[in-house]
């Protein structure tokens, strides 16, 4: 994973709540069995408006979501993810995200800065009044940055650091591996087991 | 602190715990069951792969086939191309790992949170997770049972731990009796509309009190499946002998001394007395009507008997401009009966409600009655084991018999991954347990429903209760 620290880009006022999983990628985009590739299915059937936001020539290469609360309920593909990654977005802003899309986009390095709903309205406000005008996301500060506005930021302290520092979630379990070990020596016996199978 | 009392969350939390995180970095968990199925493993393994990794414990590791699958002509190639890449993805990770998997056409083939409990592997006092956000069903069994994304599917197969913040705890009080008609569906219908789609979140949500004491294991599932629908990261019920009596003898419970043992841990997890939520809930199981949902998530729910909300009604902006946006989307007008709401398609599947009692109870209602002509209904049994326990009940000819289509087991109709979709336009009273937009088809409307409210709307063909049978 690459690090995080600061980054500008092209703010999308998404003026929608509870955007679940389905609406950012749909089911039937989730049978590739590749991670990368996804930037067509991003919101693959608002898209077919031709009004939808990213369809809008200003917006075409987002790149900072400003959504609505509630951003990313539902089912717990990481395919959501994938595709607004892979669409170019570098980080969403919302007053509430569903915990399930806030862990798998802290694996993938997105950024999901948690934002109040009041300031949520004040940057749709300057974004559409300047269609295309960028957001600077400062992971270090914890501040988004649209010329003279400046909000700033909640995100997890642990998913920030792991951020900055670009680091894999396996490594850094691997370190405790002694201590799984031991763990799994001292399970009871009754515990469930898949193998062997029995019927 | 030994002596503090605690909720079964934390318990079974403090028992799984590996390496606990300092200066502000997550608990290590250790994971007791990993389920998996073909649409959100494949990159998993992919990933370690790359990395050269291999998977820590297999035996701790079960695969089954169940979102792409169809639910017709199952013995021969699956039609879609890419739905068949997905799935010999699956059996070919599977076999390179050695993981156990069951494919379809095997008896224990299925919906994978129907599989685990019917097996027995799903136990009171366990930590499960799964790709899949309906992992929540498990804690039905007072596990501890949360959805994963990708990499933490990788994440556990290649450690057998997760790293995990620890949540905080709800208590869902629902006392009382339920009156006729009314289920378990339509319990957690009223809580989500209750609490809202975002009221879980960061919780994991216990359901307590005399209505949920009295659920059978089946309807216990049905309200901790959509636990993740409040956006809870987990539902539980305590362990008790409901819970005791269903496990015993299955494939996979413990046996001899080990089950004595297992009994006698398992009655220690439920909530100390004394022990505080860090938020509660109460509900009146005696007033319940049966729920229904009018929108496009699934808080948006009414009783049955009552009608389509105008947005104004809701003082919160979001509230009402979703509503506003909801109503267009399922072509509904304020004001408008619930029970004048006429439907296409009724589906009785899901990992919601389609065990051997959700089908046992929506055939009874539809026994010796005629289906609506303008309604098509699809039965899909949550698993081939359930399907043929209903065929050996008969259930199977009931359905048939009233002209509904008799599946085979698999997600079928609750999200459009396999050729069980919705046309646009079309509406449907599903036992599912998402009415997003598109989540059928495209462009397709849902109501959620109980397996009652089902069979009651296959019959008039609008939506109904089983009471409104008996007036006519």
């Amino acid at each position: 994973m690459d690090k995080f620290t600061r980054f500008s880009g092209v703010g999308v006022p998404l003026r929608r709540s509870n955007v679940d999983t389905d609406q950012i990628i749909p089911a039937v985009y989730l049978k590739r069995i590749t991670k990368t590739g996804f930037d067509d299915a991003l919101f693959a059937s608002w898209r077919n408006d031709p009004e939808f936001i990213l369809n809008q020539d200003a917006y075409k290469h987002g790149e900072v979501l400003v959504a609505g609360p509630d951003f990313g309920t539902g089912s717990s593909r990481e395919h959501a993810v994938w595709a607004l990654r892979d669409y170019g977005f570098k980080a969403v802003l919302s007053a509430k995200f569903a915990d399930i899309f806030r862990g798998n986009a802290g694996k993938q390095g997105l950024v999901t800065g948690e934002i109040s709903e009041s300031d949520t309205e004040k940057l749709w406000t300057a974004i559409e009044a300047n269609p295309g005008v960028k957001i600077e996301i400062d992971l270090i500060k914890k501040v988004a940055t649209l010329g003279d506005l400046s909000v700033p930021f909640a995100i997890d302290e642990y998913t920030r650091w792991r951020l900055l520092e670009g680091l894999d979630d396996i490594g850094l379990t691997l370190r405790d591996e002694a201590a799984i070990t031991a763990f799994e020596a001292k399970r009871p016996a009754w515990m469930p087991k898949t193998l062997p199978a029995r019927h | 602190m030994t002596n503090q009392p605690l909720t079964l969350a934390e318990k079974v939390w403090n028992d799984h715990l590996v390496a606990k995180g300092e200066n502000g970095a997550p608990d290590l968990l250790f994971i007791d069951l990993h389920l998996i199925h073909e649409v959100t493993s494949p990159q998993a393994f992919d990933g370690l792969r790359l990395a050269g990794r291999s998977i820590r414990r297999p035996d701790l590791t079960i695969a089954t086939e169940d979102h792409n699958t169809p639910t017709v002509d199952i013995d021969k190639p699956i039609a879609d191309p890419t739905s068949r890449t997905q799935i010999e993805a699956l059996r070919h990770n599977a076999k390179e790992f050695g993981i156990r998997i069951h494919s379809l056409g095997d008896v224990e083939q299925g919906i994978v949170h129907v599989v685990g409990p019917q097996l027995g592997l799903t136990m009171p006092g366990i930590t499960v997770v799964c790709g899949d956000s309906h992992t929540s069903t498990h804690g039905a069994f007072g596990a501890l049972a949360i959805g994963i994304g990708t990499s933490e599917v990788e994440h556990v197969l290649a450690t057998q731990t997760l790293p995990l913040k620890p949540f905080k705890t709800m208590a869902i009080n629902v006392e009382g009796t339920l009156r006729k008609g009314v289920t378990a569906k339509d319990i957690i219908l009223a809580v989500i509309a209750k609490i809202g789609t975002g009221g879980g979140q960061g919780y994991v949500l216990e359901y307590r009190g005399s209505a949920i004491r009295s659920l059978s294991m089946e309807a216990r599932m049905t309200i901790c499946n959509m636990s993740i629908e409040a956006g809870a990261r987990a539902g539980m019920v305590a362990p008790d002998e409901i819970t005791f009596e269903y496990l015993k003898g299955r494939a996979h419970a413990p046996q001899g001394k080990d089950w004595e043992d297992a009994v006698e841990y398992w009655k220690s997890l439920p909530t100390d007395d004394g022990a505080t939520f860090d938020a509660e809930v109460f509900l009146d199981a005696n007033i319940l009507d049966p729920f229904v949902t009018w929108g496009t998530n699934p808080g948006q729910g009414v009783s049955l008997n009552d009608v389509v909300p105008a947005p104004s009604s809701f003082a919160d902006p979001n509230e009402n401009a979703a509503a506003q946006r909801a109503l267009e989307y399922m072509d509904l007008v304020p004001g408008t009966k619930m029970k004048d709401i006429k439907v296409d398609t009724v589906f009785l599947g899901s990992c919601t409600n389609s065990r051997i009692e959700d089908l046992r109870a929506a055939a009874a209602i539809i026994n010796g009655k005629k289906k609506s002509d303008h309604v098509r209904m699809l039965v899909v049994p949550g698993s081939a084991r359930v399907r043929l326990q209903a065929e050996q009940e008969g259930l199977d000819q009931i359905f048939k018999d009233f002209g509904a289509e008799w599946r085979f087991a698999g997600c079928s109709m609750c999200l459009g991954m396999n050729p069980d979709q919705l046309a646009p336009g079309e509406r449907a009273a599903s036992t599912s347990n998402r009415n997003f937009e598109g989540r059928q088809g495209k462009g397709a409307r849902t109501h959620l429903v109980s397996p009652l409210v089902a069979a009651a709307t296959a019959i008039r063909g609008t939506l109904s209760a089983p009471s409104d049978l008996e007036e006519n």
